[in-house]
């Protein structure tokens, strides 16, 4: 039966998610707070430079110190072939990953690690982790992408040379890759366009910014195995990275999912694990390490700062001819920017006949970004809304108007291969056009903007288990982390598809031992993919249980229907028998063939393609240039919303975090290549009293190929604030802004009021 | 150096631990007395996921050594619920899911109970300035606003 046909039961409502108490009163467990019996305390020594030979590492003195019981550098790691893997959305090379785990010849930015200690306190650690001593060749080095594409720039990596180009280079260069989208002739385009408008941006990098370091505690015996608890978006991931990196068989390590306390996709590669399962392979002890805030800084995250051109034109009636952008992305120290994706979602909002998108995968002097929510889109969207914007500005059409008439629908062909089929966007506009939000009159030195953002949303290998035990209550179990109420989602989709009280079901995230091959929580996928594992699980337990009412009715289990947690005869020829509930059949079931249960492993297909639209306000102090937000709104298309409260939270958390992009957050280099901004006090993230009401708006077309319709909802909604925020302040000061961050100082010296 | 003998009191319970001098009493809660609820996640005194009540005070247990609790009392997440009854503040944040990875909801539930114990009547920017020190990334804080002040108003109401 189609299931979104149905009203649902359970489906669409908010119960309290199945780890709240423990996440309320202190009791769950996150990564650092497990500690085992002789547990010991491991810490990082990192690069002070930017960019360096490594001449030498002398452990002497620290192996020397009382309470030191290992010491790792890359001669005790494997070295690693060079091969693509995926991280979290991105590829990135093998290699590349053993390198910023820990350095081996070379340090490309400072913070990365050289050496990993183990000892009885983090006292004696920090203490071994200073006597360690690293004899570096300081070499010249480059941060700003832009420079790092430069002739002359100082190379990083003498193997690179720029891919997705022919012929090949003869040179090596920090440019490590090309792509290219396009659609059509962008030349006859702009020849039929009225107008058109080009304009250079750029953004900085930002980081995820989780409240939770990364931590870890690792263990590993004698004979080779090793027990990993760790907090990650994908214990999977960690198990698949360290055995490659390490070169241990998959089946020796053992990976728990602690709870996590935030990812954003920065938590979709390894840094700690495998050097705390070295520290422990070489201590005899488990060993658990934490990073400082200023590690997580300096060393792990962030996503790429970019520099963009972006060419526009339209009809005077508000037809976009044509649209043309050139990406330049910061990979950090190795390659791997977002800049495919980014290339991908610049103009996929529009239905657009003459598209080219170029963009480039460029190293520089940084840490090596990682995924944060949506890789790549939130930048070249921000350009390319941000153009859009003023094409409507200049041609006097209203924004959403501007979009909607251009915006994609049902077979619109996108640049970047795929014909959409069900999408939402036309009607997240339709819906912000028509919010009380958009109607209300500003003041001076107020603006209002709007922007759209795209997402592709996607599915991947994910596995679950329905036990119907032997009271009748349910146990679940899956393997994706839970970062944001996943759980109370699984249950309600198991109590859908059951019929039976989402309370009776207890949801799992179990280790790598006890369930099938995940991808990562990430890329909106664990709702629509693991979710889709669940529905189908569910559906195998109730086959189960259909057999076992049959032979308990001795008549064909084709006669057996399940309806409301209840099998029933499906017809009266079938026979005249009292319907069993799941808790009758549950219990006599050692007499009718021994434990029920359902299983799927599933590599899901067919993620609906995400769609929002944002409207935000601000005002801007004319004299010290400070944006203050006054109301927000974020309207999305999430296919259905299976506890629309975490959906709404997903939107609103995304909002923020866009809006901390576009108007506080970057990392600043001084001249030496150092971070200066590493802490949250000069690092600036959205605090509660920065922030309005982010007020939600859920569409719900349902995505066709999801059994309850669902589309992907976490990464959307940081996509349009930057561009949001960015056309509401040309709207409240007159001028086009075209860098972020948004702070108070560029105010000033956009508006000329700082001179 | 010598470690330092401490007598204090912990969730309404007296306790003693030996620490060193600069260890922090978020080091403490979490390694010696097993409080593992009070969370690090800066260790500057910028996150506030680290928040405790110190004599009635809300503090960043970062900020505050171990020795410093010497006959005092201390009020953890850990002490929040009356065993299987939760905080009014606690059972709202479930209701209204004003967490999403729940790391930082220890350190905003404590700094949340420590305004309403003022001021049972405030408004969404004394809840915002209020909470100003404590990050959370998920949720854009708008559902962690609405809970505490929901709570307030329930409150109200119950005491009227």
């Amino acid at each position: 039966m189609n299931e979104q046909a149905k009203q649902f039961k359970f489906v669409g409502t908010r119960p309290i998610r199945p780890d709240g108490v423990d996440k309320v009163t202190g009791r769950a467990m996150y990564g650092a707070d497990l500690t085992l019996p002789g547990m010991l305390e491991g810490k990082v020594v990192r690069s002070p430079h930017a960019h360096a030979r490594i001449k030498s590492i002398d452990t002497s003195k620290a192996e020397a110190l009382n309470g030191v019981k290992s010491v790792v550098t890359a001669a005790d790691m494997p070295e690693a072939e060079s091969k693509p893997v995926a991280a979290g959305e991105a590829m990135i090379n093998f290699r590349d990953l053993a390198e910023n785990v820990i350095a081996r010849h070379k340090v490309f930015y400072e913070g990365q690690t050289v050496a990993a200690v183990a000892a009885t306190s983090n006292e004696i650690a920090e203490r071994a982790a200073a006597l360690i001593e690293v004899e570096y060749e300081v070499l010249p080095h480059v941060i700003d992408v832009l420079d790092a594409m430069k002739d002359d720039a100082p190379v990083l990596h003498d193997h690179i040379f720029t891919g997705g180009v022919t012929p090949k280079p003869e040179k090596p260069s920090n440019v490590a890759n090309r792509v290219e989208f396009a659609l059509g002739d962008i030349d006859a385009g702009f020849a039929a366009a009225d107008i058109v408008i080009e304009r250079k941006f750029t953004t900085e990098p930002v980081h995820q910014a989780y409240i939770e370091p990364h931590a870890v505690v690792a263990d590993m015996g004698p004979d080779g195995k090793a027990d990993v608890w760790c907090s990650s978006q994908g214990h999977f991931m960690v198990r698949s990275f360290c055995a490659g990196l390490l070169k241990i068989e998959m089946s020796k390590i053992k990976v728990s999912a602690a709870e996590i306390g935030g990812g954003f996709g920065g938590k979709t590669t390894v840094y700690l694990e495998p050097l705390a399962i070295m520290l422990s392979r070489k201590a005899g002890r488990p060993v658990r390490m934490v990073m400082s805030r200023e590690e997580i800084f300096r060393a792990s995250g962030p996503t790429s700062g970019a520099a963009m051109t972006i060419k526009i034109g339209a009809t005077k009636d508000g037809r976009i001819t044509a649209g043309d952008a050139t990406l330049c992305l910061q990979a950090g120290a190795f390659p791997g920017s977002p800049v495919g994706p980014a290339a991908m979602t610049a103009f996929a909002p529009y239905d657009l006949e003459n598209v080219r998108v170029v963009g480039f995968d460029v190293v520089s002097n940084r840490p090596k970004v990682v995924a944060y929510r949506a890789p790549g889109a939130p930048i070249s969207e921000y350009a390319v809304e941000s153009v859009v914007d003023e094409l409507a500005s200049e041609l006097g059409l209203d924004p959403i108007e501007f979009r909607a008439k251009n915006g994609a629908k049902e077979g619109t062909q996108a640049a970047y291969g795929v014909k959409f089929g069900t999408i939402g966007m036309q009607e997240t506009l339709e819906a912000a056009k028509a919010t009380e939000h958009y109607k209300i009159p500003l003041g001076p030195n107020q603006g209002r903007g709007v922007a759209t953002g795209f997402w592709f949303n996607i599915g991947g290998e994910s596995c679950a288990g329905i036990r119907i035990n032997e009271d009748g209550s349910v146990s679940l179990t899956e393997g994706s982390p839970d970062i944001g109420g996943s759980r109370a989602s699984m249950a309600i989709m198991a109590a859908e598809v059951l019929g039976i009280d989402v309370a009776k079901i207890k949801p799992s995230v179990v280790d790598t031992d006890a369930t099938g091959y995940h991808f990562v929580t990430g890329g909106s996928r664990v709702t629509f993919a693991t979710g889709m594992a669940v529905v189908d699980a569910s559906k195998a337990a109730i086959d189960e249980l259909r057999a076992r009412a049959a032979k308990i009715w001795d008549v064909d289990v084709d006669g057996v229907v399940w309806e409301d947690g209840h099998a029933k005869p499906a017809s009266t020829n079938v026979g005249d028998f009292e319907p069993m509930s799941l808790a009758e059949i549950a219990a006599i079931a050692n007499k009718t063939g021994g434990p029920i249960s359902g299983h799927a492993d599933i590599n899901a297909k067919g993620a609906g393609p995400g769609f929002g639209t944002h409207i935000c306000d601000v005002e801007v102090d004319p004299d010290t240039g400070f944006v203050t937000v006054l109301r927000y709104t974020a309207v999305q298309d999430v296919g259905r919303a299976i506890h629309p409260s975490y959906v709404e939270g997903q939107l609103q958390g995304g909002a923020a975090q866009g809006i901390g992009w576009a108007l506080n957050e970057a990392y600043m280099y001084d001249e030496d290549g150092k971070l200066e901004n590493a802490g949250f006090l000069d690092y600036r993230v959205p605090v509660a009293s920065d922030l309005p009401m982010i007020d939600t708006i859920l569409v719900e077309i349902p995505n066709p190929t999801h059994p309850f319709g669902v589309r992907g909802v976490g990464e959307v909604p940081i996509i349009p604030p930057l561009a949001a925020v960015n056309n509401a302040v040309a709207a409240a000061t007159g001028v086009r802004f075209t860098a972020l961050p948004l702070s108070p100082p560029a105010i000033l010296a956009g508006t000329g009021a700082g001179d | 150096m010598a470690k330092q003998h401490i007598t204090t009191t912990i969730n309404g319970e007296e306790a003693e631990y030996l620490c060193e001098a600069q260890e922090t009493l978020l080091d403490v809660l979490r390694d010696q007395v097993g409080l593992t609820g009070t969370k690090e996640g800066c260790s500057s005194g910028d996150c506030g996921a680290c928040s405790v009540m110190l004599d009635g005070r809300l503090v960043c247990s970062c900020l505050v050594l171990g020795v410093e609790a010497e006959g005092k009392t201390v009020e953890t997440i850990e002490g929040m619920a009356d065993g299987e009854e939760l905080h009014p503040l606690q059972q709202k944040f479930l209701e209204e899911a004003a967490l999403q990875c729940g790391f930082c909801t220890p350190g905003v539930l404590v700094a949340a109970k420590a305004l309403l114990d003022v001021n049972d009547d405030p408004t969404e920017t004394e809840v915002r300035y209020w909470l100003a020190g404590n990050l959370c990334r998920c949720t854009g804080y708008d559902k962690i606003i609405r809970a505490v002040m929901d709570t307030a108003a329930d409150l109200r109401g119950a005491s009227a």
